[in-house]
């Protein structure tokens, strides 16, 4: 077996280590939360009675210890559960399982962190590598000023400013962001082209300046020198020599912002009302509905150890010194 | 291939430099590296550059190129290269020369190949990027370059990676490369100083071959007076920026003019007289060692040391010299086997000796620079053993580290400065007060002079000559250049594959009959006279 392959099986394991120790965090941390949802549900005015026995049914009466181990239990077969809301003290259940609540608002996620990524990894990267072979030029000082003004605002004063100008003043995109499960694909695409574009000009700056800073680090090394003595040329000393020695603090940047586009966008959800992963988690932490919290968390988290573990194996299979031991 | 690229005479002039100015940036203001030096160099001649370090030997060599490294300018004077002018050359015009008329062989091979491509690749690089030939035509071409410079497995070598070949063949390797687009001037910049003896040897002679077979000129940079011997048809001698004396090689050997040509090779006057003792003070027991418990690098390893005495470990890289000094300070707790200490065994590890067996035992490394912490003055780099074995403070603390100045020679300005405002020999004197102010017994050297040129190395050897007697020191000497160990030794092991092929006094070490590899260590160390490579090839086939 290819020594490569070892090493990712390891990351494997410790990521779902990690996860595991990430579950503990989340149920605690909503152990500490004051009240409950019977409470949320009830109101003030309920009796202790119709409390408690809401509380039985729900299963919140059981020992912390056993209600983790129910849902970790759970979890690994697949079951998310069945969310707290929908359900009332008069027995009548409307509930729906976690996973048909959670399922259509991910998809909506991954649509709009895919379409900003895919925009904004390959503009990061372009912009970087440009940046560094015309260093110190009006073209690099421009580029950096840009960007760092765009990181520089909230995302809100950013979308809001795409709104003014691309859907009020200049009206070709709509302001409101709000799909369904039905709507077509292109309009899909039409409908967040502004949440894909503030979120592109909110992480572009980082990555590129990552790229950028990541290859001119490389430009002191001796053997670039040497490509330069070679008589290579400027572009394809960059390209040739210094990008692929660059790739492993590249891609761990450009793993660690595509994770923020899937878990950190809640603000941008909020400004163009779209039915993001975000503002459901959102609203579930307000009602108390810990069955739906829990996997929300879940999922951001496995989302950081995955992008995480992939920029890993970039970092690897980019260096020769462990593709090809001695 | 060399039929579109013409060819002039022998003999007619390849490369002109008229009093060439160079200015470095330090210390926020440009200063002089290089003050008005003239360079004359004909086809298929071979030009010896030598010069201590700071002589400006590579910043003159790389401006036959017409290139300044970053923080350098080209200030003055001219150069010419074959109808060229490189100082007003543009960008483009001094890159069509690179790589293809104009070839440089890098100081550290192991860092100037780029580790994310194959050999093969970048040893063609300059010649396909500028069509000199097809891909095919010039990858045969490379392997046959890799088998005339007799590395290993020329047809598959170029598919592996840097990393995957040892040193020497990089070596080699990168001057494959600069032959690849058969350029009329390849600029060797100390190509050889990175390696041991024996690998040298086989460098030298792979690159002096090939220089001859393809009648290419060569500009040779080294600090090494015995080396360039071998390789040049004359020698210039640069000091602070300025040229000594330039004479034919055989001239200048015989009868150099100026005291500092002579100077360059007075290691090899420093002579020791030889000490033995039967106080045994630290003594290696059947060691066996091993990294990460994998791969076994010391078999059975017996060493005895007496008192006062300077013990030299030698041998080529990778023969286990460092990891025996590794296994003595506790640093690699050995498989089998233990270290004495005045009789006692010392704990394998580290972290369960006590203080007083800590203190007893120093260690001075090969690279100064790294073996201190670049923010903390020199005061506190010295003051930190005072306190943590002695427990000095204050008043005393300081008054001792004076003192410790004064007996490396080295006067109260440097109390208060940073590592980064010393030179490489000042360097290496505080790091010897470092160890010194442990006030131990024995001291572990390990190749502490070799990243130093000829005349810094002979004062820090004479320095820890005079420690010795001073204050009875031992030394556990380890080191690859047979110079030193002719200067400061009385016993010497020699080491080879993780094991010691002999140990003895230095007078019967040195002297016949010796032992296989005794024989090619000594046979290796470069004379200095021009026809030492040539007899030594003749001798060995």
């Amino acid at each position: 077996m290819h020594p490569i392959l070892g090493t990712i099986l390891q990351r494997l394991l410790l990521g779902l280590i990690t996860l595991f120790f990430v579950s503990l965090i989340i149920f605690s941390a909503i152990e500490f939360l004051p009240g409950d949802f019977t409470q949320a549900v009830l109101g003030q005015a309920a009796t202790e009675e119709t409390v408690a026995a809401f509380r039985r049914e729900l299963g919140l009466d059981q020992p912390a210890y056993l209600r983790y181990f129910n849902w970790v239990g759970s979890v690994m077969t697949g079951d998310l559960g069945t969310s707290f809301s929908g359900r009332a003290a008069s027995g009548v259940d409307r509930s729906r399982a976690v996973i048909d609540l959670i399922a259509p608002r991910l998809w909506n996620t991954l649509f709009l962190a895919g379409m900003a990524g895919i925009v904004a990894v390959p503009l990061a990267l372009f912009l970087g590598v440009t940046a560094a072979l015309y260093r110190n030029t009006m073209y690099d000082r421009t580029v950096n000023a840009a960007t760092l003004t765009t990181i520089s605002f909230p995302e809100f004063f950013v979308a809001y400013l795409l709104i003014l100008f691309f859907a009020s003043l200049w009206p070709v995109f709509p302001s409101l962001a709000n799909v369904n499960v039905d709507t077509p694909f292109m309009e899909r695409i039409y409908k967040c082209a502004l949440p894909a574009l503030t979120l592109t000009l909110v992480i572009v700056a980082h990555m590129m300046r990552m790229t950028r800073a990541a290859i001119i680090n490389l430009l002191a090394s001796p053997y670039i020198e040497m490509a330069k003595l070679k008589g290579v040329s400027r572009a394809r000393v960059i390209l040739r020599h210094a990008l692929p020695n660059a790739w492993a603090p590249i891609a761990t940047v450009i793993a660690f912002n595509l994770a923020y586009l899937v878990v950190g966008v809640v603000v941008v959800e909020v400004v163009f009302v779209y039915p993001g992963i975000g503002q459901l988690m959102v609203d579930a932490v307000t009602t108390r509905d810990i069955p739906v919290v829990q996997a929300c968390a879940l999922i951001f988290a496995a989302t950081y150890i995955i992008l995480n573990l992939i920029a890993d194996i970039i970092g690897i299979v980019t260096n020769p010194r462990l593709l090809h031991p001695r | 291939m060399t039929t579109d690229n013409p060819k002039g005479q022998k003999g007619d002039v390849l490369l002109e430099m008229k009093n060439i100015t160079i200015d470095g940036f330090s210390d926020e203001k440009w200063h002089p590296i290089i003050k008005g030096v003239d360079l004359t160099l004909k086809r298929g001649e071979v030009m010896g550059l030598i010069g201590e370090s700071g002589a400006g030997k590579s910043t003159l060599g790389l401006a036959a190129m017409g290139f300044a490294r970053p923080g350098c300018k080209i200030t003055g004077g001219s150069i010419d290269f074959d109808g060229h002018d490189l100082i007003n050359a543009t960008e483009d015009e001094l890159r069509a020369l690179w790589g293809t008329r104009i070839a440089y062989v890098a100081q550290s091979a192991a860092a100037s190949f780029n580790p994310a491509h194959r050999l093969l690749d970048q040893t063609v690089e300059s010649t396909l990027d500028a069509s000199l030939q097809t891909s095919d035509a010039a990858q045969s071409d490379a392997r046959e370059l890799y088998a005339s410079l007799q590395l290993p497995d020329p047809d598959n070598i170029g598919d592996r990676y840097p990393h995957q070949v040892s040193g020497g063949q990089l070596q080699r390797m990168m001057t494959a490369m600069a032959m690849s687009s058969r350029p009329d001037l390849i600029i060797f910049d100390e190509p050889t100083t990175a390696l041991d003896v024996t690998t040298q040897v086989e460098v030298l002679v792979a690159m002096r071959d090939i220089v001859e077979r393809f009648n290419t000129a060569a500009i040779y940079i080294t600090h090494d007076l015995a080396v360039v011997a071998q390789m040049a048809d004359f020698i210039k001698v640069l000091r602070y920026g300025e040229e000594v004396e330039e004479a034919e090689t055989r001239k200048m050997l015989s009868a150099p003019t100026e005291d500092y040509t002579k100077s360059l090779w007075s290691v090899r006057a420093l002579e020791k007289p030889e000490n033995i003792s039967d106080d045994t003070v630290l003594e290696v027991k059947n060691v066996d060692a091993a990294y990460a418990g994998t791969v076994k690098v010391l078999h059975d390893v017996n060493i005895k040391i007496a008192r006062g005495t300077t013990v030299a470990v030698v041998g080529e890289s990778g023969s286990g010299k460092s990891t025996t000094a590794r296994v003595i300070t506790g640093l690699l707790p050995p498989l089998t086997g233990e270290t004495l200490f005045n009789g006692e065994p010392l704990p394998p590890a580290l972290k369960d000796r006590s203080k007083d067996q800590l203190q007893r035992i120093q260690m001075i490394y090969q690279m100064a620079d790294t073996a201190m912490n670049p923010r903390q003055t020199v005061a506190e780099i010295i003051g930190r053993p005072l306190e943590f074995y002695h427990g000095l403070r204050g008043r005393k603390k300081q008054d001792r580290i004076l003192e410790l100045l004064d007996m490396i020679e080295l006067d109260q300005t440097f109390y208060d400065r940073l590592p980064s405002e010393l030179s490489g020999g000042q360097k290496q004197r505080v790091c010897i007060a470092r160890a010194l102010a442990a006030e131990p017994e024995v001291i572990i050297c390990d190749e502490v002079t070799s990243a130093l040129d000829q005349i810094v190395q002979e004062g820090i050897l004479r320095l820890l000559l005079r420690l010795q007697k001073e204050f009875n020191i031992t030394y556990l000497f380890i080191t690859h250049d047979i110079a030193v160990v002719q200067a400061i030794s009385d016993e010497i092991v020699v080491m080879y594959q993780g094991g010691v092929v002999e140990q003895g006094p230095k007078s019967v070490v040195m002297s016949p009959p010796y032992p296989d590899y005794t024989q090619l260590l000594l046979s290796s160390v470069p004379e200095m006279d021009p026809d030492w490579l040539s007899n030594l090839v003749d001798g060995r086939e």
